[in-house]
């Protein structure tokens, strides 16, 4: 098993100098160059240097005269000391800045995640239970809508339904406007308040997958000979559903949800600019329009990472579900 | 043995009947549907009213070919899945009356050993578990013999008690057929269906398996019946044979007249392909024409006469009666002149 996790980490470790590799390289061949920006509006100024000459000077400061593979040697020795330098759009260091916004993605993406797997899959199993019954046509479907509706189309009719005429959330925000009258205790219950639409966007955009999958493999299990045999053993259907059913279900499951695990750090880009919700993905996602390189190589880089753990993870989750890895 | 083990199964067994199981009439169809809107368009008659029964402590074989409903009859007596009409009675009660809990309660009593050992057994759970999961959901035995019980049925069925820890895939296919007996004789069953359980192995471990389903019938005084499409596998191990065809039970008796002489022309047909070991014995094999016809539409009257070698006109109308020589019975209307007689 440790030279399994020995070779494991390895690879990771060559796909994420790769994946961070790549990363850089498309960064600096986009068209929207922080340096071009601060640039042209420098050169616009009286009794300025002119454009090119401030190009120059600004690729200078930051490391941008190079080529590709040396520019991204230069950012990998500093990566490598810890050393991801300052945000330029953001003005303060990229690993703050990182830390002050990570918290909203993480709550956000926890809650969700927790009631995903609380519907979804009692959902799944039921659907899978009573195969082609009205429940099943009825949880297929509504599990078929999740998995269509676009998110920012889902968000808005939300907002229109809940904010807009019933007025009983705010547009976006992740705090109200008295937020700083408020207890600490009183703080919390206003940023939770606030978590209610995007946390409803995405559970119900998300549960349709994990739903469809739950059913699509409880029911590939319970036509299997050994459900058969359970039956025939005389016991009852909640064991045979629990003990043999749903534990051979579990593997692909661990695998699907370890899947899900980066993306709740990294995927919700979309709904927390709807709700301008300042996590993660909205700061990202600014960071990369400005062209600010170090965020936006910090916050890939972290989502390779995240993902080549959250993989390892699930490699030895199977050991642990599947007593048949855990032997060999 | 047996009074040690279940002292108190025994006293239930006072039913004045010495059938243990009783088919009347048993049919099951499955219906076709098709169509957006599921429409019912047709009905697979699987099994289409046959009728037998099995002494206390016997073994009756029940043969015919592939598709002829033999598993759906084992699988419709066990309640794995409905019937569509006719009686199924076990110790002289219908089990299809059994509500849900007390089915569940008579599980024990009536098992099942499947055709695939590869697939039948659930793959993460060790092995002990599988075959003491039922004992301790039925209370078979106190909790403290939970664990030489398991150890003494395993090594009755040949297997050993470190073997309790082991997962299936870690078995060959004969061991895992006797990992398949030993939970079905764990929970001291007065009858088990032996559905296929040596098709999916090799001829020299047929032997074994069928060797040890006869050891432990002499030992816990087990009823058997034995679905198989291997006549000489039937042969040995059976008492009373039933022979099927497209749904319908065409003959049925005991095991020495139905070889010695057989009556029906489908039976004379399926016997004369049985291979002999004697390459100077002349196979007289009857060839029979066509294929099996389709059970969602069988032939009017006699089911076979589409290819029987003595077909008469009245085959193509009339569903032949059924004759009783002394226990050898026949459904067949060539003894029609032979009974009025």
């Amino acid at each position: 098993m440790s030279k399994f996790i020995i070779r494991r980490v390895f690879l990771a470790a060559l796909i994420i100098l790769f994946g961070a590799f790549i990363v850089y390289a498309v960064i600096r061949a986009l068209p929207s160059s922080y340096v071009e920006t601060i640039a042209r509006q420098r050169a616009t100024m009286p009794n300025s240097k002119s454009y090119a000459d401030w190009v120059a000077e600004l690729n200078a400061l930051f490391r941008l005269d190079t080529d590709v593979f040396t520019g991204f040697a230069g950012w990998l020795g500093d990566a490598i000391r810890g050393e991801f330098g300052n945000s330029w759009s953001y003005g303060i260091k990229v690993t703050e800045k990182f830390a002050d916004v990570i918290w909203y993605t993480v709550a956000l993406n926890i809650i969700t995640f927790i009631l995903q797997i609380a519907i979804a899959i009692p959902l799944g199993i039921m659907a899978a239970r009573k195969q082609y019954s009205k429940m099943d046509y009825a949880i297929t479907f509504f599990a078929m809508v999740g998995i269509s509706l676009p998110s920012f189309f889902l968000s808005t009719m939300l907002k229109y339904v809940f904010s807009i005429n019933l007025g009983w959330f705010d547009l976006y925000g992740i705090v109200g406007r008295y937020h700083e009258q408020l207890s600490s205790w009183g703080k919390l219950l206003d940023m939770a308040h606030h978590l209610v639409l995007p946390v409803t966007t995405l559970t119900l955009l998300s549960i349709g997958g994990l739903m469809r999958f739950t059913r699509t493999n409880m029911l590939e299990v319970l036509g299997a000979d050994y459900i058969r045999t359970a039956r025939a053993k005389g016991l009852p259907e909640n064991k045979v559903i629990n003990r043999h059913a749903f534990r051979n279900t579990l593997i692909p499951l661990v695998s699907y949800m370890s899947y899900l695990l980066p993306s709740m750090f990294a995927g919700s880009m979309i709904t927390e600019t709807l709700y301008q919700i300042p996590g993660i993905g909205y700061i990202a996602f600014g960071a990369i329009r400005a062209g600010d390189i170090p965020f936006t190589m910090f916050y890939s880089v972290f989502s390779i990472v995240l993902t080549q753990i959250s993989l390892l993870i699930a490699d030895m989750m199977y050991a642990v579900v599947d007593p048949r890895v855990r032997i060999n | 043995m047996q009074n040690e083990k279940a002292p108190e199964r025994n006293e239930k067994k006072h039913v004045s009947t010495d059938n243990i199981l009783e088919v009347k009439d048993l049919k099951k169809y499955f219906p076709i549907k098709a169509g957006l809107l599921g429409r019912l368009v047709g009905q697979v008659k699987a099994v289409d009213g046959i009728s037998f029964s099995i002494k206390r402590g016997t073994t009756m074989g029940l043969v015919g070919e592939s598709g002829c409903g033999k598993t759906t009859v084992g699988k419709t007596i066990l309640r794995l899945n409905d019937k569509t009409s006719g009686d199924v009675l076990f110790n002289g009660e219908e089990i299809f009356e059994l509500s849900n809990r007390e089915l569940r309660a008579k599980r024990p009593q009536i098992q099942i050993i499947f055709q695939d050992p590869y697939s039948s057994l659930s793959p993460r759970m060790p092995v002990g578990e599988i075959i003491g999961e039922a004992v301790k959901e039925h209370n078979i035995v106190p909790d403290d013999k939970f664990d030489d019980y398991i150890t003494r049925i395993m090594e009755s069925c040949g297997l050993q008690a470190y073997h309790k820890d082991r997962y299936p895939h870690e078995f060959s296919g004969g061991q895992r057929q006797r990992i398949c007996i030993a939970r079905a004789i764990a929970l001291n069953p007065d009858f088990i269906v032996c559905d296929e359980p040596v098709s999916a192995l090799d001829v020299s471990i047929q032997a074994q398996i069928i060797n040890l389903l006869a050891d432990l019938q002499k030992e816990f005084g087990l009823a058997y019946l034995f679905i198989s499409h291997d006549l000489s596998v039937v042969e040995h191990i059976s008492d009373t044979i039933g022979v099927m065809y497209l749904g319908s039970m065409v003959e049925y008796g005991k095991t020495e007249d139905i070889f010695e002489n057989p009556l029906h022309p489908y039976t004379k047909a399926l016997f004369s392909a049985i291979p002999t070991p004697d390459p100077t014995v002349k196979m007289d094999r009857i060839i029979l024409e066509g294929s099996i016809p389709s059970p969602a539409n069988p032939p009017l009257g006699c089911k076979f006469h589409t290819r029987c070698a003595h077909r008469m006109e009245i085959c193509e109308t009339e569903v032949p009666k059924v004759f009783d020589f002394d226990g050898h019975v026949v459904a067949c209307h060539l003894y029609n002149k032979e009974k009025d007689r």
